[in-house]
């Protein structure tokens, strides 16, 4: 089973009824694509939702489009998330898709999947095409639907996969959850053959995880929280690619956390295993010793880990043995998060401050390249089934448009998330995304920048 | 010192300021009237969202023996039942304006929670099963009663490391008074890297528990078994039990209570003379009057919030009788 990629645009967003797409030009940019091999001052010319020409900077022809004055300014091929949280249904004061995708605009995100662990989940077709409906009203980027892989996300009998093909799901996940059944994800894997859509796994063994809120480690040891261990992760990850290698499977394993999962992938890939990973910004710019501060903004699943396994995740995004960053933007409600730790949810939003934070803390410093980090905030699409943006005449027009000399301060102006809960919230930034086009249509503009005092 | 929360955010001039303070609490307690009006006019909430009797009982007599007015409040039977959350629980009795709050909780971190929501100082009775400072504190003063110093005295903390808010209080704090602590269980209740956190050294087997000056003995939960920690309790008591084979006639043996008799001690030991159990319980109550004048009139750092009006908020010296 190859997949064929289909175009981002191809989701559901608001974008094409809201507003026809308008020629554009940005002027004099520094367009950054490692795709094609780019790192240079451009004029970009954008037309009827594709990029039409890059020229000279200062050479484009203007002729009615708009212009976005980019000198001093970086453009990237806008980057697509794999693994968000809208909360709708059944969750709306955490989040909605209009405000989700909004967050996801104002991070540079061109793309979203949102996961279907709602109330109640994703597991049926009339409840993909409601949801498809509301994101060609609401939605400021292009989004998909992931359908569970179980019924009512039980991880006992499979939900009707082919008939949730057929609806628009993108894919299949029982995200929040494991599904702990080898038996059960060895029939999906094998009906992955007759439905041909990715199935994307949250890595968990219950047994080995039960009673844990934190990694592991010395500092659960030192606060007495119950530990979940790496092997929780790994070990599952592990029996799942030699899953997928029997039935000749496709998975994606969602948010990497440990040094030993990195290996398991690192051993299926060998292996030729058709497998793809996710890490998150969190995991690979914080560790458990955050949790000391015994702040649940901290309390995620899987949890923060120790710095070994944060320099392991990094090495392999920097090999590619991680294909690409995915938030896993989990919005909760205050209420959810200002009790004791333990008690609190577990999850962090990540749209808005991905980039930032990744370039704050590991492009700035040179443990990461600018192109590397910029290839894999792009290539969850292609994990999914998409075609990656990117910036070459004829190709889709999806652009971040950034200022890597900004200076901001996480959170000090609000959210566009309707969830306040970022670990990263009151932390000095750099980089800020100015402007988002998704398939040509100006989805986001800072305020400041619209208002031309940037 | 404004709160209470942890040994860990404690230095060593703080432990011995408390200490000190204890040491003349006790003087009190040996006169015909116990009572001294050093807190008079101040309210302490006592807020338990766990069963306790010797903590809660022996803060709320230390409270009253300070002359202060307590407020006692369980979880059952009150709005905790009804689903109200700790924030707004705090909420609530901060509007009665006490100066201090003191909590148990079954979660890590809830006491420090708790500081954001009021003007009281709070006083951390065991959260979770991070830390206990106020046991940690009594044990130590009981040991200084017999001992003069901890420094370079062994001290072996055994049973369910793992699931103690009492082993990880007191291994840091006799650290910090300048004692060797060795952890010692089951290798499934002694959690990896406590070693490390507390600077203290791991032993799976009671063999050399006889190098220990002091054997201080945990609780076990019966329930462990049935979460595979431990094969059976006999086979634990049969490992770790500390019993009159095993405790030399020179050491001394605690235990934070309550004791389940048979399995973690035997009872001739419990009831012999190394067994200091009952002294822990005299001590907790001089060490936690002194961890209320502490965090109430203990001077340091001014409290922010503090009511202006000083004649409310001037400390009557100790001693003077009521």
């Amino acid at each position: 089973m190859s997949l064929e990629l289909r175009p981002i645009s191809a989701l559901d967003w608001r974008g094409t009824e809201a507003q026809p797409a308008g020629d554009l030009v940005v002027r004099a940019a520094r367009v950054v694509c490692p795709r094609e091999g780019i790192d240079a001052g451009h004029d970009l010319v954008v037309r009827d939702g594709e990029i039409a020409e890059l020229t000279a900077p200062g050479a484009a022809e203007v002729d009615g489009a708009e212009v976005i004055e980019a000198e001093g300014l970086a453009v990237f091929p806008a980057f697509f998330d794999p693994h968000v949280h809208l909360r709708t249904p059944g969750h709306e004061d955490k989040e909605d898709v209009e405000t989700g995708s909004r967050a996801a605009a104002a991070g540079g995100f061109c793309g979203i999947v949102a996961m279907a662990n709602t109330a109640p989940p994703v597991d049926n077709a009339a409840h993909v095409a409601a949801l498809r409906e509301q994101a060609r009203k609401q939605a400021a980027v292009p989004t998909g639907f992931m359908a569970t892989v179980t019924a009512g996300m039980r991880g006992g009998e499979l939900a009707e996969m082919a008939d949730l093909a057929a609806a628009g799901a993108v894919g299949f996940s029982d995200d929040g959850l494991p599904i702990a059944s080898a038996r059960v994800l060895r029939r999906a894997l094998s009906y992955q053959r007759l439905v041909g859509l990715p199935i994307a796994l949250h890595e968990e063994d219950p047994e080995l995880s039960a009673g844990g809120w934190m990694h592991e480690g010395a500092v659960s040891a030192a606060l007495g929280i119950g530990g979940i261990p790496s092997v929780s992760e790994s070990t599952m990850i592990a029996r799942d690619c030699a899953l997928a290698a029997f039935e000749d499977a496709r998975i994606h394993v969602q948010h990497l956390s440990a040094r030993e999962s990195v290996e398991a992938i690192e051993a299926a890939k060998a292996a030729g295993v058709r497998v793809t990973c996710e890490a998150t910004p969190h995991h690979l710019v914080l560790t458990d010793e955050e949790v000391r501060s015994l702040d649940s903004r901290f309390k995620m699943n899987p949890p923060l880990r120790s710095e070994a396994d944060r320099e392991a995740l990094i090495d392999a995004l920097r090999s590619g043995t991680i294909d690409c960053i995915a938030t896993d933007h989990a919005p909760h409600t205050t209420n959810e998060k200002e009790v004791p730790f333990e008690a609190a949810a577990m999850g962090v939003t990540g749209l808005e401050t991905a980039f930032s934070v990744v370039y704050t803390e590991l492009v700035r410093p040179g443990v990461l390249g600018l192109g590397t980090v910029v290839e894999r905030l792009g290539a969850g699409a292609e994990a999914l089934g998409f075609v990656p943006s990117r910036i070459a005449p004829g190709a889709e027009a999806n652009l971040a448009l950034v200022d890597l000399e900004a200076e901001w301060e996480a959170g000090a102006e609000g959210w566009e998330s309707r969830s306040e809960n970022s670990c990263f919230a009151g932390r000095r930034l750099h980089g800020r995304v100015l402007t988002t086009v998704a398939a040509g249509r100006v989805a986001y503009r800072q305020r400041s920048f619209a208002m031309g005092v940037a | 010192m404004r709160h209470l929360l942890a040994i860990e955010e404690l230095e060593r001039a703080d432990v011995e300021r408390i200490m000190e303070r204890a040491r003349s609490f006790a003087e009190v307690g040996r006169r015909d009237i116990k009572k001294v009006p050093t807190l008079r006019g101040r309210t302490i909430v006592s807020l338990f969202y766990e069963s306790s009797t010797r903590t809660s009982s022996s803060f709320e007599l230390a409270a009253k023996r300070l002359s202060a007015d307590v407020v006692s409040v369980k979880s059952t039977g009150s709005s905790v039942d009804k689903g109200e959350s700790l924030k707004d629980t705090i909420a609530t009795l901060s509007a009665y304006s006490p100066e201090a709050i003191v909590i148990r909780h079954p979660h890590a971190g809830a006491a420090k929670l708790v500081t954001q929501w009021t003007e009281a100082s709070v006083v951390n009775a065991g959260d979770g099963k991070h830390e206990h400072p106020s046991q940690a504190l009594l044990d130590a003063y009981t040991l200084l009663e017999r001992l003069d110093s901890l420094e370079g005295k062994r001290i072996w903390i055994v049973g369910d490391v793992l699931h103690s808010r009492v082993a990880r209080s007191c291994a840091q704090c006799f650290r910090m008074m300048g004692a060797e602590v060795t952890v010692c269980g089951p290798p499934t209740l002694i959690p990896r890297g406590i070693a490390e956190e507390f600077g203290c050294a791991v032993a799976y087997e009671l063999d050399r528990l006889g190098e220990a000056d002091v054997v201080y003995a945990l609780r076990m939960q019966r329930e462990r078994m049935t979460e595979s920690f431990v094969p059976s309790i006999r086979e634990y008591a049969a490992n770790y039990q500390i019993d009159s084979r095993r405790l030399g006639p020179r050491q001394l043996l605690m235990h934070p209570g309550p004791v389940n008799r048979g399995v973690e001690l035997s009872p001739e030991v419990l009831d012999g003379p190394a067994s200091l159990v009952t002294a822990q319980v005299e001590s907790g109550l001089v060490v936690r009057m002194a961890i209320l004048y502490e965090v109430l009139a203990g001077g340091g750092e001014p409290r922010e919030g503090a009511r202006p009006d000083p004649s409310l908020s001037a400390p009557t010296p100790i001693g003077e009788p009521a």
